[in-house]
């Protein structure tokens, strides 16, 4: 006789996170709630709901699958203590290799974004163009118009696999750029030496 | 050597004579041309400077380079005019700001580079899987209710070769002027004249072509004379005497 391998009340609520549960597994990319509720044909508090319940069940430590809320949707991964096996089988092609001019041109993209290279140009003080084609083949950024003048530069912005890389629930969790750096200092110091002769 | 070293800096250049504090002054006051600048001397003097200690002072390097770098974008600037519009238009206090507002902001970047460094290493035992974007459900395209003899006739209709198209209404058939020429001169042997117009009353329009060719045959070898009152007008036929025919040339002359 067949009998299920974890005890599970066979509730409503149940069945449908075992079908969420399903999605997920087949999924390569996190799916919203609104993705799920289409798929279940159910609505989105039930599948909210359900989500609560497959967290609970997928929580880090209690599986070797954890259920994450990251890129605006949720998506299975390994758990940490599966990290080194992991490692030893499986490559990290998108952060593998990421430059410093990559990383100071994917923060200009995630804070400032949608921008263009010229506008990359401006803030690095040095070109963009290797930097963008490295970001834009691994995935990380992708095409977002054009700026509105005639002939405007392409603009670039993040992807949701930036935020599912750096485990981001959204680009609203980017910590705020007034705290990064100590810019008013820089300024105070180079006002200092122009003003200090003058006076 | 401190940060104020660095600013007390004595240059001896062939534009400027002081100390380096007093040159990024004058710069950003627009009393001396960016251009004329030896950075590479400045550099130098630096070094020498440098060298004289036996030890690295991190502070004034650091110092150093944020100075010569807003004196490197500003000769940078000064040598490119049309990338200079934008400062040339401002105050020396208000382009020093500017040249610190984008360092700054370069800055923030920096540390948001770093930040996402670090984001990277912490969150390096994280692992999931990365493919391709699933595969939408392809969606069936649907037909109306078909009947299958209605269908059998369409497919047979295409087997049919369609009927030959008759081009014989754009044959032209042209009858000989002879026949026009002949039956005029019956008719004028009979009548002195007649009615061009209702003599070809009924005919094809190919077939009035011909008879006015017969007609203009008849004039030329001087056997008949042509009359219209007007434009458009019934045209007259009539059979031409020797003095008509001396007449209708001085007229026609």
């Amino acid at each position: 006789m067949d009998s299920p391998l974890r005890l599970i009340v066979s509730n409503p609520v149940d069945r449908l996170a075992r079908t969420i549960e399903a999605l997920l597994v087949v999924a390569s990319a996190p799916l919203t709630v609104a993705e799920i509720a289409g798929a279940v044909e159910d609505d989105a508090e039930r599948v909210e709901t359900a989500l609560g319940l497959l967290r609970e069940r997928f929580a880090e430590g209690r599986s070797g699958i954890v259920l994450e809320h990251v890129a605006g949707g949720y998506a299975f991964r390994a758990s940490r203590d599966a990290a080194d096996a992991c490692a030893r089988l499986f490559e990290r092609p998108v952060e593998r290799g990421l430059s410093q001019a990559a990383l100071e041109t994917l923060a200009i993209v995630a804070y400032l974004g949608p921008c263009s290279r010229p506008e990359i140009a401006r803030i690095r003080g040095v070109a963009a163009d290797s930097a963008v084609a490295s970001l834009l083949e691994r995935g990380l950024i992708v095409e977002a118009g054009r700026e509105l003048e005639a002939g405007g530069a392409v603009r670039y912005r993040t992807t949701p696999l930036f935020e599912r890389v750096f485990a981001l629930e959204s680009l609203a969790a980017l910590p705020r750029l007034d705290d990064l750096g100590e810019g008013d200092e820089l300024r105070k110091r180079l006002l200092d030496v122009a003003s200090a002769r003058a006076s | 050597m401190s940060a104020s070293a660095v600013r007390e800096l004595e240059l001896d250049l062939d534009a400027f004579e002081g100390p380096f504090d007093l040159l990024l002054t004058l710069l950003l006051k627009e009393a001396l041309e960016p251009r004329e600048v030896d950075v590479a001397g400045i550099v130098l003097a630096f070094l020498e400077r440098l060298a004289e200690r036996e030890e690295l002072d991190l502070e004034a390097c650091g110092e150093f380079l944020i100075l010569i770098s807003a004196l490197l974008e500003l000769k940078a600037r000064a040598l490119f005019p049309e990338e200079a519009v934008e400062l040339d238009a401002l105050e020396p206090e208000e382009a020093a700001e500017e040249l610190a507002r984008r360092l700054a902001e370069y800055r923030r970047m920096k540390e948001a580079a770093i930040w996402l460094r670090e984001r990277l290493g912490s969150e390096g035992e994280r692992w999931f899987r990365l493919g391709p974007a699933p595969f939408a459900p392809k969606i069936e395209r649907t037909l109306a209710p078909q009947d299958p003899p209605v269908l059998a006739a369409a497919l047979r209709g295409l087997g049919t070769p369609p009927p030959k198209v008759s081009l014989s209404h754009m044959a032209l058939r042209f009858p000989p002027v002879s026949q026009f020429l002949e039956r005029f001169r019956r008719l004028l042997s009979r009548r002195a004249c007649f009615d061009f117009d209702s003599e070809i009353e009924g005919l094809s329009r190919v077939e009035q072509a011909v008879a006015f060719l017969a007609l203009l045959e008849l004039r030329k070898a001087g056997e008949i004379a042509l009359s219209q009152p007007a434009p458009f007008a019934p045209i007259r036929v009539s059979a031409l005497a020797d003095e008509r025919i001396s007449a209708w040339t001085a007229r026609s002359a």
